[in-house]
Parts: C-alpha cells; sequence; structure tokens
C-alpha cells in the first residue's frame, strides 16, 4: 500500500460544557501518492475537520492516524508541528498570506522554519514562484497580487518545504473560474508528475473532473468513495 | 531578507509610533528621574567625597554634613597623638546670612578649612586661589550662584551674618542640594562668620599616614577620643545622602516617579504590542499550521519587542541627553553616567520583553484550526 496518509476509526467529537458534537464518527481512508483526492460533502459533514485531523492540525478523538507511515494521533502538542513542517504543504481558501512580506518572502519564511536561509533560500523561492508562473512578480506584496497570482503564491509556498502531501482547503473558493482552473490544474500536475499526495476539500463542481478519487462526506462518515 | 518582526512593526506606521511614544516617555521619565536622583545623591555628599580626608570625627549622634553641632577643639589634639594620623585639622559647616552688595538677603553655608593645608577646601577653582582665603574675610563660591548671591566679578564685597566678607575666587560645579550654596573661607574666617568660640570646631578631619590601616584607625580613635563618632569618608557620604534622600522624603519621591514612568511605559507598550500581535493572529496561526514551533513565533514576538526597544531607546536618549545638558545650567542637577545610559538600555530591552508577555500568551493559546475559517 503506497499511502501518504492512512486513517482507520478515526473519530472527532468536540465538547463545548455538557453538550458534544460528532463531527467523525468511524472514518476510514487512504490518501494515494501521485492522486489527487477530493473531499466533498456539504457544510458542516466534517471535511475540514478531517483535513484538520490529517494534516495534524486538530488531534482525533479516538482512531489512528499515519503520516507516512507514522502513527501521529497520540502524539503531543509539541510534536505535531515537527511532522507538519516535514511532511505537509497547506493552500488556504483566503491565501494566508503574510501582507508584510512580498511573494518572495512568503515563499522564503517557509523555507526559513526548516532552516534553510540566505542565498539558498532566495535561489528556492525563486525557483518555486517561476514553477507557478510568478518569475515577473517576485517583489509584489499580496495587495498587489490578483486572486489567482496569491493562489499561486500559496502553492509555491507549501511546496517550498518539498513536502509529500499537500492539503488545500477550498483553493478555488476566492477566485474565478478561469484562475480556478488554473489553479487545479497545477494540483493535478502536483499528483501526476511530482507524485505528491494531494487532498483538495472542496464545494466547486468544476473540481470534480481533475480527481482521482472522489470521497463524499455527509454527518462526520464517508458515504461514497468512487476512483 | 527583512525580519517577519521588523515588517510587522513597519506594517503599520501609526502603531509603531505610538508604541515608541510610549516608550520614549517612559524612558525619558525614567532618565531624568534616576538622574535627578544620582544628582542630589552627588550633590549631597560632594563636600565630603572632595574632602582628600580618610576620617571625619564628629559629635555624637550627627547624621549629615550640614547641621553640625560643635565641640571642644581638645578633641583634635586627642587625635593628632594617634601616630597613624599624618594630619587632621578642624572643620566647619554652617549655615548663615549673605547681604547682598544690593542688600537682598540669601542663605549660604559656610565652609571653613585649613587653607595651607586644602583638606576639605574647593576644587575645580577657576577664578583665584586657595591661598587668597588666608586673608582674612575672603571667601570663595561657586560661579553657577554668581547671580543668587549678588556677585558679578572678584573683589565685590557681601557681608555674612554682618560681617565683610569679599569674593576671593570662583569655583565651577560645586552645587549645593540645599538652597544655600556653599561659602569658602579659612577656618579662622569661618569662626568669626558663624560666631563659633574660639576653641570650638564641628568636625576634625582626619589624614591617615601613608599605609596606615584606616579601619584600624577609626577603631582606636573611637576608643580613645571620647563622645565623638568617627566615620570614614565613605560611610559619613553614605550616611549624608541617606538623611537628605530618604528622611526628607526627596529620594524616595523621586523613584516613585521612576517606577511610574516604568510602569506606564510598561503599560503602554504591553498595550501595543498586544495590538500588534492581534492584528498579525492569523498570521501567527499559518505559522503554526506551517510547523512552526512556539520557540519561533516567541522569537518573532521577542524581535518585535527587541526592535521597538532599541529604538525607542536611542530616541528617547535623543531626548534626554540635551536635557541632561541644559540641567547643568539649571536648579536641578540630572546625572546620566554611561553605567546609567547602559542600564536604562536593559531597562528598555526587560520592559519591552515583559510587555510582550501578554502577546505570547495569547499565541500560545491559538488553535492553528483557525487557518481554516475562510
Amino acid at each position: 500500500m503506497d499511502a501518504a496518509i492512512s486513517v482507520r476509526g478515526l473519530e472527532k467529537v468536540y465538547e463545548s460544557g455538557a453538550a458534544a458534537a460528532r463531527a467523525l464518527d468511524g472514518v476510514d481512508l487512504d490518501v494515494a501518492r501521485g492522486k489527487v483526492t477530493l473531499l466533498v460533502g456539504p457544510s458542516g459533514s466534517g471535511k475540514t475537520t478531517l483535513v484538520s485531523i490529517m494534516g495534524c492540525i486538530l488531534r482525533p478523538t479516538a482512531g489512528s492516524v499515519r503520516v507516512m507511515g507514522r502513527e501521529v494521533a497520540g502524539l503531543g502538542e509539541s510534536e505535531l508541528p515537527r511532522v507538519r513542517l516535514e511532511h505537509i504543504g497547506f493552500v488556504f481558501q483566503g491565501f494566508n498570506l503574510f501582507p508584510t512580506l512580498s511573494a518572495e518572502e512568503n515563499v522564503a519564511l517557509a523555507l526559513d522554519l526548516k532552516g534553510i536561509r540566505g542565498s539558498a533560500a532566495r535561489r528556492r523561492s525563486r525557483d518555486l514562484l517561476e514553477q507557478v508562473g510568478l518569475s515577473d512578480k517576485l517583489r509584489s506584496f499580496p495587495a498587489d497580487l490578483s486572486g489567482g497570482q496569491k493562489q499561486r503564491v500559496a502553492i509555491a509556498r507549501a511546496l517550498a518545504g518539498d513536502p509529500e502531501i499537500i492539503l488545500a482547503d477550498e483553493p478555488t473558493a476566492s477566485l474565478d473560474s478561469h484562475t480556478g482552473r488554473a489553479v487545479l490544474d497545477m494540483m493535478r500536475s502536483l499528483a501526476h508528475d511530482r507524485g505528491r499526495a494531494v487532498v483538495i476539500v472542496t464545494h466547486d463542481s468544476r473540481a470534480l473532473e481533475y480527481a482521482d478519487r472522489l470521497v463524499r462526506i455527509e454527518d462526520g462518515k464517508i458515504k461514497e468513495q468512487t476512483q | 531578507m527583512a525580519s517577519l518582526a521588523l515588517r510587522n512593526l513597519l506594517h503599520d506606521k501609526v502603531r509603531l509610533a505610538v508604541t515608541l511614544v510610549g516608550i520614549v516617555f517612559a524612558l525619558v521619565l525614567i532618565v531624568v528621574q534616576l538622574g535627578l536622583f544620582l544628582g542630589f545623591t552627588t550633590v549631597t555628599s560632594a563636600v565630603i567625597d572632595h574632602s582628600g580626608a580618610d576620617l571625619w570625627v564628629t559629635a555624637v549622634g550627627m547624621q549629615n554634613l550640614d547641621v553640625g553641632v560643635p565641640f571642644h577643639e581638645r578633641k583634635l589634639y586627642q587625635v593628632r597623638a594617634d601616630s597613624a594620623v599624618a594630619r587632621s585639622e578642624k572643620y566647619i559647616v554652617q549655615f548663615a546670612t549673605w547681604k547682598r552688595p544690593d542688600g537682598l538677603q540669601e542663605s549660604v553655608e559656610v565652609v571653613g578649612f585649613e587653607p595651607r593645608d586644602g583638606m576639605g577646601g574647593p576644587w575645580n577653582l577657576i577664578e583665584g586661589d586657595l591661598a587668597v582665603l588666608l586673608e582674612p574675610d575672603t571667601v570663595i563660591i561657586d560661579e553657577f550662584y554668581k547671580s543668587k548671591l549678588g556677585v558679578r566679578a572678584l573683589g565685590e564685597v557681601v557681608e555674612i551674618n554682618g560681617r565683610r566678607a569679599r569674593v576671593a575666587g570662583f569655583t565651577r560645579g560645586i552645587r549645593s542640594f540645599t538652597t544655600s550654596p556653599h561659602a569658602f573661607t579659612s577656618f579662622k574666617n569661618a569662626l568669626t562668620y558663624t560666631g563659633l568660640a574660639e576653641d570650638q570646631t564641628v568636625f576634625v578631619l582626619v589624614k591617615a599616614a601613608p599605609g596606615a590601616d584606616v579601619v584600624a584607625l577609626q577603631q582606636r580613635l573611637r576608643d580613645s577620643v571620647a563622645d565623638v563618632d568617627v566615620f570614614t569618608t565613605a560611610e559619613f557620604s553614605k550616611k549624608t545622602q541617606d538623611y537628605w534622600l530618604y528622611t526628607t522624603g526627596a529620594g524616595v519621591t523621586v523613584l516613585i516617579a521612576a517606577a511610574m514612568g516604568l510602569i506606564v511605559g510598561l503599560v503602554v507598550v504591553a498595550q501595543t504590542i498586544y495590538a500588534t500581535t492581534m492584528d498579525h493572529i492569523r498570521e501567527f496561526g499559518t505559522l503554526k499550521a506551517m510547523g512552526a514551533s512556539n520557540g519561533y513565533i516567541y522569537r518573532v514576538i521577542l524581535e518585535q519587542a527587541g526592535i521597538s526597544a532599541v529604538l525607542g531607546y536611542l530616541m528617547a536618549m535623543a531626548i534626554s541627553i540635551p536635557v541632561v545638558r541644559a540641567s547643568q545650567n539649571g536648579s536641578a542637577l540630572i546625572l546620566l553616567p554611561p553605567e546609567l545610559a547602559a542600564s536604562i538600555f536593559v531597562l528598555a530591552v526587560v520592559m519591552c520583553t515583559t510587555a510582550s508577555v501578554v502577546s505570547i500568551r495569547k499565541v500560545t493559546s491559538i488553535d492553528p484550526a483557525m487557518v481554516f475559517k475562510g
């Protein structure tokens, strides 16, 4: 089995005082390398909770989570950032770029977290921005970029640490149709040409044609998985 | 790449300005108050510290230089009987009334010493010389008090306690803690001005023989000379400083004002650094999601605090140094020695770092899952 992420019997319960809400209920899922996995489902179905747990941002209430073969469900708060840093790149709906840093510096910041600094970081940042077609926007700040350009910077940043896994949360939600397709093309290329395991959480029906695998979630359970 | 901390600070220039104003206000207040405290401290004991004596013999129970109790001069001879005493002289410090040439009256502190010996005499003489004080009715004052004492030039004649006095010299930088300037004169003249009996003195200044153990000599004099206290110069200096600074409340007031500056600065800086952190809270959440450790994020916040401290310190010094210089010609002396300037820098860093604690606590509690909330 070539799964980058493997979850078994995953449960997540949010407790608030006496009330408890079950966000995930017995989820089993394997995320393969070199494939685009699409997570779809209505709002509140548990998609974001699932991707947060797979991204080692949230800890499950019960169940197993293996990331690149390592069990991470029982890791402490101090160990999870290291797993994220080494294996996972995130792309967010709201881009989450640092407004005070240029495009090149946004990418370099991700490298800084891995201890890559100076000219090596500059070289790698420029390479990555070139790969996403932004070699002419190195010095531009997020405020001066279009939505599509921002998302491409975010993708370059997600790739900075050379992670095996890319988790994207509604990456096309803030983009127009043309730009959204360009971003999805890029995601597919990351999976097919570069062997990354790409997980996309989306409501965007345009994304369906890019999926190698479609996972439909409802009420915290996987209702349907199709290739 | 410029640091994230620096970029965050420079991003909102108005907020940075507010932060810096808070730091500068606090630091200038602290510099001025501590500088005043140091100035007070130095001035209260300057005559003692510059006396050149090793020991001070005083009446029992004396608490400071300025309010002395006379005793019989036979104590001087008892002091001189000790073979470890190289020199010893009588010494007077007494308040008196100075009548200006224009008839207005001021209070002065007559300091009577032995001009041939020089112990306890004036320093930084810029006009005249000590030998002039061997002549009758001559005094030396500081140039700073010329206007207060109604004197424009050497040779002008005034009255001290109704007795004639001729200004025979000027010093520079001998300030008085009280409102009464020092009027240095010979011990003989001082007896006349203060009305003290010829066989009385207020202090005996002692210079130990070269190589003599001053503390041992102090103990022997305590044992051999009855009804006196014997202090080393450092002890008497400290005693005088403590008396004026703490028993009068002047020192406490200054220290409280300095503490208030620190508290105000701390609150202002904490508030603005917290506001800056909250402005960038989503970015800190993104950093956490990207795998940044808490330590990495702390460093960003502490770097923001450090940069604020350095900028605030430099601006505070740019304001404080001219204020300190101006105080040299004013009634309240403010001192800013290099040690104090260095301490203020450390204080600025500590203040800004402490102010960051609230922000650090906030960032620690960020849920990185916030990054998924559109």
